[in-house]
């Protein structure tokens, strides 16, 4: 019998339109998950009039977007203007192709994914550059060149982050790098890359503390402030795709991918993925925003250098012990871990008494 | 109109020719707090020039209290400063007892000192939600008017409304208190007292909040007196004015209010005057409702007061500084001038000195920690 789904022409388009789907329905999710998750730390109850316990709101939402009016304004640079948001877009749904959803459920098994992902993630710059530019505004344009700053910035220091499991595994293909997790997570023994990871992530994404390509309080909506409708709603949906693919790669590359117990793979991978979506909820709903000029030397002076402290620690130690690095690389970076957390408010933002002596007291 | 001179600036970077940027920011804007317009000159992130411009919410309130008379005057201070209703209400009609030469029973004065402390509260609340906000921080507010909320009820069951209360006459207030408002208000205060920790902890030792307020906004004594700097902005100078101790009127000097006074003057220094000041303001209350007096509310005043030809002025603490109304009298029902002397329009006039130099993300943590309210801008 012809094995219809061992082509790879036959996976590739499958695995696409699963990806949609599934980027689609994670999005009705995620909107619905991310208001409750904010209602429920803001002490209010959030969606609760459309469908049951406010259900069918994010599908509400999508309505109202698909029949919004698209407006393009008479001075914008109308094809570039158009392409942004197409630009911005597909290479996320493109980045899904090589997430090992399970042992079986993997569009490729490309043996450079992880390159492929930072390759992905470079191109995303390009769209918000396009939509800051061409929409001829003011805020947009500052939006847009805070985003290349801000995205460009981080890159390196995810990559720097993403080298880590890569030599722990021995190998770039993500599926690779989750059979390397079959006794252990990488989480145990490099947490440490893990937070950096994700911080880079967050920037990466856009995200609170790092949201200030779009800092609604600053930019009135940064590069996306002259889009509206279903051009807004790529944007939006870029955003939250971007999201899925950095829980998904922490999942991925520190908690073992599909690895758990009794429950199909699957099932463990999604339910992974979800725990760092809510962790991005709710770091959105806590923190306060940076600054430009802070996020930059946060991400040159401080998590660059600390991954990269890390990258040459954990490669001497793999280097020196090549049987029985687990152990130590684990105390030393965990170590590491523990000591820039509990110095990361004197080391990373020293507490600046304001100097007072310049001024007397009146009166 | 040419607010700004515009002239390019030589680059560090040898054949790229650099512009500085003319970015107006409002009055449709989300954190310019109402209708404020800044015309700011930046060079790339760092703003070089900042002019405001106000005026888009100008009502002609000073000609609308000569136009009316006395007693419907109280109704339009409540839009005037609309996060401190009953301050300016209580501004207001201490102008007019002063024109009367009325003595007010003890009762009302402790009554009006415990909404208008209750009201700094409130007012102090909505900066801080407001402010964080700004800072792009969207939950505080929650916290903050669920709090404000409280107090916006009880103001309901003082004069009928939440929020333009229109609870102060001439000659004492509208009512006595209710029955069970005091004991609610204890309550209030008992719970609100940890509310204050709780916010202090969550928001002031967050170290992205620390970052983008220590430092920024930074004002002399000098600088701040120079430009008639009063209220909370002037205290986080370290110059101790506050009217209730320096001008002291109603009950004040009795409760022995406690200025509150930071020395470093930037924007974390007057968040952390505000947030003493609500601790303050708890104090004072629960003080005024030990010594309440009994007896009537009001005086006893003609249906039509004609005050005799005179001018009075009159100035309180509001949460945002020296609440001043000057009001002549030509003996007729109307004022026949009246003048409000608003602390948010002089201590807008800094903003260009605090700003130069600083970078955009500056500019609302800036302009939200000197704390404006555009209705008293423009009046």
């Amino acid at each position: 019998m012809f094995d219809f789904l061992s082509q790879e022409p036959v996976r590739v388009v499958l695995a696409l339109l699963l990806t949609f789907g599934f980027l689609i329905g994670s999005m009705l999710i995620l909107l619905y998950l991310e208001r409750k998750i904010a209602a429920f730390i803001q002490d209010r109850h959030g969606p609760h009039h459309v469908g049951k316990w406010g259900l069918l709101q994010a599908v509400a939402d999508t309505f109202k977007l698909l029949l919004k009016e698209d407006v393009i304004s008479a001075n914008v640079d109308r094809r570039v203007f158009i392409m942004a948001p197409v630009v911005f877009f597909s290479p996320v749904i493109a980045a899904f192709a090589v997430l090992p959803f399970s042992k079986d459920l993997t569009a490729i098994n490309l043996n450079v994914g992880v390159i492929y992902l930072m390759a992905l993630g470079s191109l995303d710059v390009l769209g918000l550059i396009m939509a800051g530019w061409s929409s001829n505004n003011k805020y947009s344009l500052i939006g847009g060149f805070r985003a290349a700053a801000q995205m460009i910035s981080y890159e390196l220091p995810l990559g720097l982050s993403f080298v880590v499991p890569v030599m722990l595994a021995g190998s770039l293909s993500l599926v690779d790098i989750v059979h390397a997790q079959d006794h252990y997570w990488f989480v145990l023994i490099q947490p440490l890359a893990l937070v950096t990871m994700f911080t880079a992530g967050l920037a990466e994404t856009n995200r609170n503390p790092f949201d200030l390509p779009e800092a609604e309080s600053e930019l009135v909506a940064g590069f996306m402030t002259e889009y509206s409708g279903l051009r807004w709603a790529m944007f939006f949906l870029g955003e939250y795709g971007n999201m899925i693919v950095v829980s998904s790669v922490a999942a991925t590359m520190f908690f073992g991918g599909w690895h758990g117990w009794l429950l199909p793979g699957i099932l463990w991978f999604l339910a992974k993925v979800y725990i760092f979506l809510c962790l991005f909820m709710w770091i959105r709903s806590t923190l306060p925003r940076l600054r430009a000029d802070q996020l930059m030397s946060f991400g040159w002076k401080v998590l660059i250098p600390l991954t990269l402290v890390n990258l040459v620690v954990t490669s001497f130690v793999i280097l020196l012990l090549p049987d029985a690095y687990q152990l130590p690389l684990g105390i030393i970076s965990w170590a590491l871990m523990l000591a820039f957390v509990f110095s990361f408010r004197r080391v990373v933002f020293p507490r600046r008494v304001s100097k007072s002596l310049e001024f007397r007291r009146t009166a | 109109m040419k607010l700004i001179e515009h002239h390019p600036i030589e680059s560090k970077v040898a054949g790229l020719r650099t512009e500085e940027m003319l970015l107006n920011m409002g009055p449709q804007h989300p954190s310019t707090h109402g209708v404020l317009r800044l015309v700011l000159q930046i060079s790339g992130e760092t703003v070089t020039d900042v002019t405001p411009v106000i005026g888009y919410l100008h009502r002609g309130m000073e000609k609308i209290f000569e136009n009316r008379t006395y007693l419907q005057g109280i109704r339009y201070t409540n839009n005037i400063d609309y996060l401190s209703q009953m301050i300016n209400e209580h501004a207001f009609v201490g102008a007019v007892e002063q024109l009367l030469n009325l003595d007010v029973p003890r009762r009302a004065e402790y009554i009006r000192v415990i909404v208008d402390e209750l009201q700094r509260i409130a007012s102090h609340l909505v900066w801080l939600g407001t402010y964080l906000l700004d800072l792009g921080a969207f939950t505080p507010i929650n916290y903050c008017f669920r709090d404000r909320d409280e107090i916006l009820e009880m103001f309901e069951t003082l004069g009928g409304s939440r929020f333009n209360v229109n609870y102060m006459r001439v000659g004492g207030v509208l009512a006595d208190l209710p029955m069970g408002f005091l004991g609610r208000l204890e309550k209030f205060l008992h719970r609100f007292i940890h509310t204050v920790d709780e916010l202090e902890e969550l928001i002031g030792g967050n170290e992205i909040f620390e970052v983008r307020t220590m430092n920024v906004g930074r004002m002399s004594p000098e600088l701040g007196i120079a430009y008639g700097i009063s209220g909370p902005c002037l205290r986080a100078s370290g110059v101790n004015f506050d009217i209730r101790t320096f001008r002291p009127y109603s009950i004040y000097p009795e409760l022995g209010v406690v200025p509150q006074v930071e020395v470093s003057g930037d924007a974390f220094a007057r968040y952390q005057v505000r947030m003493n000041e609500m601790r303050e303001s708890v104090r004072l209350i629960q003080r005024a409702i030990e010594g309440l007096p009994g007896g009537p509310v009001r005086a006893r005043m003609p249906h039509l007061l004609r005050p005799p030809k005179g001018e009075s002025y009159y100035t309180v603490e509001s949460p945002r500084g020296e609440m001043g109304y000057y009001l002549i009298s030509d003996g007729s029902t109307n004022p026949y001038r009246a003048k409000v002397r608003p602390p948010c329009f002089v201590n807008l006039q800094i903003l260009p000195e605090l700003l130069r130099g600083a970078r955009i993300g500056d500019v609302v943590s800036v302009l939200g920690s000197i704390d404006i309210i555009l209705g008293e801008v423009d009046r």
